[in-house]
């Protein structure tokens, strides 16, 4: 691992070189490694070392970024002469008033020596144990193990120093047999913490279940949604609709609704990167810290998250969620949390006459960012609930649903969370039970 | 560079592996982009690293690192034999490479003005008289335009003899118009949605597209669709613009068609294939005008390269003849599976991965019609242009795209305009029910920046050649 030294050092470099009237770095030093399988065996194995420096100069309201991978101090000093040249030919930009000036951060504690020094010897043995409990029934497995660290720090001429570590190791599998699969993931911090058998035992369980899948018509059906699903579907509505810009750009679904319920009053959302259930750097892209933002409290719209530049607009304080500068996206939240409900899978289940059980969705994108109109497909395991009892496996289907308005139908929402990647990082997330969900189409598997 | 590949491979060899090959990659990025007036972006970025995979046991390995420096090559050199050591602890069978001829060539992308001599106020320039346009045109909420390009030297060099030096220049861009009126956003853009249009060119390319002349009529198109009616449902006579048509073709017969996919080996991320090896040779994927072939030889297209990331070198040949399913994407290692030799579809997203299975440039050929004889011969139906919104099922079966405009074409005439249309299908149905393709005339390659595939993720620039076609009794507007 890079030392801190070593990275503040290259930063400071970059500042010290620099004759912008504001200047910041950022630092991304990555080793992350990853072994990959499918047909239960390893097919792709893989490592990676890299560290990058970026450079915002900021000259009388304008400002030039550059980039480099190259740490010799030449280097780092023709980056920051770049992002000067650049800033002084473009025109200046009269919304921007400052970089942010610096704000005490509490850092959590993220690393594991464990993760850091986990060998491809051991990603192996980990996978093997996973193929050992599926493979005795003639089922597949595939998808990918992997463990690393990324150190990130950021600094600036007003002061901003701030470098945090984060280890992670995350497995994902999905279990196959001719006619049925399923998904199973982890996600920790500590590689110790990822229960591998557990999740094989709980992929093979449903593999098995949804073996032999019958058509069902689309049409409109209550569904229960695992956290998988959840999650997919909150982080495009947060994409869509929970940062400042979309906001301003009158793009956000938000827009004119605050201090109004657009959900069930058994939702709420929030961004929380000190939540220990979540993994996330304590600052953002400027060096602020993260700050909670509630987004829908019982159904109600109450907030967005800010960077500097958002912020400034409406004579706010940042947030503290600014994406890596510059973007088109602006802020975003990359912690989601939702509030447990007091269900359970089971009760959600047994209070059903008819539903759909859905444990995954697959490739999802909006057709429509303001009215939230997700599509996409099921996946790795679709059951048919009937009478309260899971009935069927059904084949796949797709959904095309505004996503606001189906967080408005929440019957259910359940006690147990997991923690599930999203396309915005990892959010902590229930099951929910939702009712008149549509599906406007089905495949042939 | 010699004594660093050289000693890479020795390093490789030495520690046990039996093949093993190294990319030194030097990339260098300049991004441009104009919003509503203001400089959004402008950020220049460069990136150096190398890559070395190996054989070993029997199995791959893969290591690389931003240190292109002698004790580093060392110590991931013999890291990724390390790995492939692990790797072979669960292996079905060895690793076999079809076979190949040691190449010791060059090849550079045509360029007629450097991109990266073009001064910063030239291109803002450009950028600037087309947001302008778009921006001044009343009604619209967000004007934006955007200009990327980028150089990849890149240094192949393997065990087996071979030397490759490339350097590849791309160059693109866009204009966009929002238009916004309460929960109804229009957007319209032009050459293409989701980063314009992008080559392998230099600043000329960019110039040709004229995006100040195009920028007005999408403008009045994004605020016009405001109160446009809505596209209608139900199943129609549907005939797709060119860039749909090259999204179309890249989700439901670019991906199909990679053998690694069709083997598994991306079956826990975005899915396997329908196209199974059973099929090769024997199944009617459309109707006997669909023709589909790779090409990365195409000059200036976006998937157009020298030789791909395992040294073979790029080549056309068919996919899709006279409606039926002809050919596979293939790499050294699937190659052999369906006894044939790479056709040089193995490409990587940088120094920091390893080639994966990747479409080139899969193009639609050009058929005997035109747009207007194809509308011509339509009593009701839609023309619908320009993607919106993409999805497709993990076997690439199911598809939905949304347009971001349509038209009504009522009794052979183009007429009302419609707003928010999307269309769905399956895709063998969907490519057996195209009636009509358009020809040479109306024929062009799509530059695709944004394929995304693999863990870690990685995204290949490829592109699509197509012209306007027509599909009998597809599903439109769902869920509406």
């Amino acid at each position: 691992m890079i030392d801190k030294s070593r990275i503040e050092e290259a930063m400071q470099t970059a500042i010290d070189h620099s004759t912008a009237d504001q200047t910041e770095v950022l630092a991304n030093n990555r080793s992350m490694a990853l072994t990959r399988f499918s047909n239960n065996y390893i097919h792709q194995n893989v490592a990676e070392t890299n560290m990058s420096l970026s450079v915002r100069a900021v000259i009388d309201k304008k400002q030039g970024y550059a980039s480099t991978n190259r740490l010799d101090k030449d280097s780092i000093k023709e980056m920051v002469d770049k992002a000067i040249e650049i800033a002084e030919h473009r025109p200046p930009d009269p919304d921007f008033i400052s970089l942010p000036k610096p704000r005490p951060i509490v850092q959590r504690d993220m690393v594991s020596d464990t993760t850091v020094d986990y060998t491809p010897k051991q990603r192996a043995s980990a996978i093997q144990r996973l193929l050992n409990v599926v493979a005795p029934r003639n089922f597949t497995a595939a998808r990918a193990f992997s463990t690393g660290y990324t150190t990130f720090g950021v600094a600036n001429s007003l002061g901003v120093n701030a470098v945090e570590t984060i280890s992670e190791a995350d497995l994902k599998t999905v279990v196959m047999s001719p006619t049925s699969s399923a998904f199973g993931s982890a996600v920790a911090v500590d590689v110790s913490n990822i229960d591998i058998e557990k999740i094989a035992l709980e992929a093979e369980e449903t593999t098995l279940r949804g073996q032999n899948p019958v058509g069902l018509k689309p049409g409109t059906y209550t569904v229960i949604l695992s956290p998988n699903a959840v999650a997919d579907m909150v982080s495009f509505m947060a994409f869509a609709g929970f940062g400042a810009l979309s906001l301003q750009e009158g793009r956000s679904f938000m827009k004119d609704k605050f201090g109004q319920q657009i959900m069930s009053q058994n939702i709420s959302i929030w961004d929380d990167a000190y939540d220990p259930n979540t993994i996330g750097f304590t600052f953002d892209f400027e060096g602020v810290p993260k700050e909670k933002v509630v987004f829908i409290e019982n159904g109600t719209a109450k907030g967005v998250c800010y960077d500097s530049y958002t912020a400034k607009k409406e004579g706010k304080k940042s947030t503290g969620h600014a994406l890596p500068a510059p973007n088109p996206y602006g802020p975003l939240p990359l912690n989601l949390i939702m509030s447990p409900g007091d269900s359970s899978l089971e009760q959600m289940v047994k209070t059903s006459e008819r539903a759909i059980l859905v444990s995954r969705f697959h490739y999802t994108n909006l057709e429509d960012p303001i009215r939230t109109v997700l599509t996409g497909m099921t996946r790795d395991g679709t059951f048919l609930i009937e009478d309260g009892e899971i009935k069927m496996p059904v084949k796949n289907l797709r959904f095309t649903q505004s996503i606001v308005e189906a967080l408005s139908k929440v019957e259910l929402v359940s006690m147990d969370r997991e923690l599930r990647e999203g396309m915005l990082g990892a959010s902590y997330i229930p099951w929910l039970k939702i009712s008149e969900f549509n599906f406007t189409g089905a495949t042939q598997f | 560079m010699k004594d660093l590949t050289s000693l890479a491979l020795d390093v490789a060899k030495t520690y046990g592996a039996t093949y093993a090959d190294i990319r030194v990659i030097d990339e260098e990025h300049e991004s441009i982009a104009i919003k509503n007036g203001r400089v959004e972006e402008a950020t220049t970025s460069t990136n150096y690293g190398f890559g070395i995979r190996v054989i070993a046991d029997g199995s791959w390995g893969f290591a690389s690192s931003f240190l292109v420096e002698k004790a580093e090559i060392k110590r991931v050199a013999r890291l990724a034999v390390e790995i492939a050591k692990a790797s072979a602890m669960i292996k079905k069978e060895n690793v076999v490479l079809s076979p190949i001829l040691p190449v010791q060539d060059t090849y550079k992308t045509y360029v007629e003005i450097d991109p990266f001599k073009v001064s910063l106020e030239d291109k803002l320039a450009l950028l600037l008289r087309a947001e302008e346009t778009v921006r001044k045109t009343p009604g619209v909420s967000i004007s934006h335009a955007s200009m990327n390009i980028s150089r990849e030297k890149k240094v192949f060099a393997s065990l087996e003899g071979s030397y490759i030096e490339q350097e590849i220049t791309e160059s693109g861009a866009a204009v966009d118009a929002t238009a916004i009126k309460g929960s109804d956003i229009q957007e319209r853009s032009y050459p293409n949605s989701h980063g314009g249009d992008v080559a392998t060119a230099g600043f000329e390319f960019i110039q040709g597209l004229k995006l100040d002349e195009n920028a007005g009529r999408v403008a009045g198109e994004a605020v016009a669709l405001l109160s446009a009616k809505q596209c209608p449902s139900g199943e129609f006579t549907v005939i797709l613009d060119a860039s749909q048509l090259a999204l179309q073709v890249h989700e439901s017969c670019g991906h199909p068609v990679e053998l690694d996919r069709v083997l598994g080996m991306e079956a826990s991320y975005a899915g396997t294939s329908f196209l199974t090896l059973d099929k090769l040779n024997k199944f009617q994927y459309g109707s006997p005008i669909v023709n589909i072939n790779a090409d990365a030889t195409i000059p200036g297209a976006l998937g157009t390269f020298g030789y791909d990331d395992e040294g073979v070198p790029a080549q056309r040949f068919d996919i899709i003849k006279d409606g039926r399913f002809v050919g596979y994407l293939t790499n050294r290692e699937t190659a052999p599976v369906i006894g044939g030799q790479s056709n040089g579809s193995a490409r990587a997203d940088g120094w920091g991965r390893i080639p994966l299975i990747r479409m080139a440039n899969i193009n639609l050929l050009p058929g005997d019609s035109s747009l207007e004889k194809m509308i011509s011969e339509v009593k009701d139906g839609l023309y619908l242009a320009t993607n919106r919104s993409w999805s497709i099922d993990d076997k690439r079966l199911n598809f939905q795209f949304a347009t971001q405009i349509g038209w009504e074409i009522k009794n052979g005439k183009l007429g009302a305009m419609v707003k928010n249309p999307n269309y769905t299908g399956i895709t063998p149905e969907f490519w057996n029910s195209c009636d009509a393709i358009a020809g040479k005339d109306e024929w062009r390659v799509w530059g695709l920046p944004n394929c995304g595939k693999g863990e870690p993720t990685q995204l290949m620039h490829v592109a699509h050649g197509a012209a306007p076609a027509r599909f009998r009794n597809v599903k439109v507007g769902v869920g509406r």
